[in-house]
């Protein structure tokens, strides 16, 4: 196991978190090394998000070490945090494009609040995020004239903009239609590669999951369940894995929200 | 039952207590945040000028219309009485002194929340729920210096002037009705107005007034806002509760800037 030497480029230490009384994350323990791809699995409201959140300084753990790039981020001043974050790329769940700008000023944006370049240098800089992507031709729409799989895509040029160390996805896939998913984890996966990055993708999509990630950690009960290759889901008889990955209804993620008796509560 | 039920009742004025006093608290670390940034914010004009056509210049027709409304119902009213003492020629004095010591100001700042800063209140409030703010805080770059600053700054900017521009078009459209359709003396409507407004007493003050309410009008806009439940119904009831506190808050600031100002003048 690696113990968060140079290699390292996430680690989290024993790392608590809950929100309004309720326990989110109960000890998580999680080293990730540069160039890695890991996907973080787990059932909606089991704190993938929050671990995004963390990991990205947006929220301070109660208890535990938050180490990015050997920086202990829960401590970081507003300053220090900036620095910091100016090499951490995060696609947001839907995207979050600025509605107001245009596809050509969201991919800029970055680049022209964190850099003194001049338009002339931005320009050929916003145009090669734009054609990686394969949205060359859109500079010039809003975001409510994109589709949603568009949308993700230009969100995904503006994450880049900066060539950032890491990058955070969360819930890349949501809402999309198959072929943007399969075009948006090969996008992924091509950018991970040209840039040196190392990616988390928070994710419910197994099959995507699967194709992309170089390991899979899997959250139940604000704590890591499994930590597996690939290669292992899929003979994995684990009940939760294979709840997970079947798509099973029931098993130990319950069908039922908790209830009184059924019988009960009928006859009164 | 009896020690139940009061002890419910203490106990939800507790908490109904509790929360505003979290509130309170909340909204003051956020104003402090607020005046953090602002030198910061201040800097970009190119960010304030666009809030300023948003908020200040597309609030100009409906401020405009109102204000030469406001000063034909003034001219009637103020005729009607004016003219049993036989002094029909101070209306010019007693229209432009209401405008600018207390209508201006004040119908300006209500008519800015209905129009532009329940759009602000909105705005934000989307941005929040669909993340944007989240995204450019997670890009290093601070959503109150960029996004909060520079429309808290443009409704401080703008009140000042449209509540001018609405005072200029309520004498108009006082002119219109006791000049030309009454039949006032043009001279003396203009004079009597020449001699009695003070710029220092009225216009200034009447600027004034006007300017804290922009920074009321600006401060409940954005906060409520940033702080809006992410869903539709969190953002229409935070942009109905901007236009209703910004209403009170204007009101009540007037009273108490009016007694200040002009408590004692004569």
């Amino acid at each position: 196991m690696d113990d968060g030497g140079p290699t390292a480029m996430i680690d989290l230490r024993d790392v608590r978190f809950s929100y309004g009384g309720r326990t989110i994350l109960n000890g998580i323990t999680l080293t990730i090394k540069r160039g890695e791809i890991v996907a973080v699995m787990g059932g909606s409201g089991g704190g993938k998000t929050t671990l995004l959140g963390l990991i990205g300084g947006r929220l301070k753990p109660d208890a535990g070490e938050v180490i990015v790039d050997g920086q202990n981020v829960p401590r970081l001043n507003k300053a220090a945090l900036y620095a910091l974050r100016r090499r951490i790329g995060m696609l947001f769940q839907f995207g979050a494009l600025f509605t107001d700008l245009s596809v050509y000023d969201n991919v800029a944006f970055p680049l022209r609040e964190q850099t003194d370049l001049p338009d002339a240098l931005i320009d050929p800089l916003v145009l090669m995020k734009l054609e990686a992507v394969g949205l060359r031709g859109a500079k010039d729409l809003m975001p409510a004239e994109l589709s949603g799989g568009m949308a993700r895509r230009i969100a995904l040029a503006r994450a880049v903009a900066l060539d950032p160390a890491v990058m955070l996805y969360d819930e890349p896939f949501t809402g999309l239609d198959p072929i943007s998913i399969g075009i948006i984890g090969r996008l992924i996966k091509r950018l991970h590669r040209a840039l040196g990055m190392t990616s988390i993708i928070v994710t419910h999509d197994i099959n995507e999951t699967l194709r992309l990630a170089d390991r899979i950690v899997v959250l139940a009960n604000g704590r890591i369940h499994r930590d597996l290759k690939p290669e292992d889901v899929t003979s994995s008889d684990d009940p939760f894995i294979r709840q997970f990955a079947d798509g099973l209804p029931d098993g130990p993620v319950p069908f039922h929200y908790p209830a009184p008796d059924y019988a009960a509560e009928l006859i009164g | 039952m009896m020690g139940q039920s009061l002890y419910d009742f203490f106990e939800r004025r507790g908490r109904a207590v509790r929360v505003g006093i979290e509130r309170l608290g909340i909204a003051a670390r956020f104003t402090g945040a607020l005046l953090g940034v602002l030198l910061q914010a201040i800097r970009r004009t190119a960010l304030i000028i666009r809030e300023l056509y948003f908020s200040g210049v597309r609030s100009l027709l409906i401020v405009a219309v109102s204000g030469v409304f406001v000063g034909m119902v003034l001219a009637v009213q103020g005729y009607e009485v004016l003219q049993r003492y036989g002094s029909a020629e101070s209306l010019g004095v007693i229209v432009a002194l209401s405008l600018v010591r207390e209508l201006g100001p004040v119908v300006t700042a209500l008519l800015f929340a209905g129009r532009a800063s329940s759009a602000v209140t909105a705005e934000i409030g989307l941005m929040r729920a669909t993340e944007q703010l989240a995204a450019m805080d997670m890009m290093a770059v601070d959503p109150m210096a960029r996004v909060v600053a520079p429309r808290f700054l443009a409704a401080i900017f703008s009140m000042p002037i449209l509540t001018l521009i609405f005072s200029s078009a309520g004498v108009i459209g006082a002119w219109i009705i006791g000049v030309r359709l009454i039949g006032i003396d043009d001279g003396a409507f203009w004079s009597q107005m020449q001699a009695n407004v003070d710029l220092r007493i009225d216009i200034v003050n009447g600027l004034i007034k006007s300017a804290v309410f922009g920074v009321a009008l600006g401060l409940v806009s954005v906060f409520e806002g940033y702080f809006a439940a992410p869903t539709a119904e969190g953002v229409a009831s935070a942009t109905t509760r901007t236009v209703v506190i910004s209403s009170l808050a204007v009101l009540l600031l007037d009273f108490v800037l009016t007694v200040m100002m002009f408590r004692g003048l004569s």
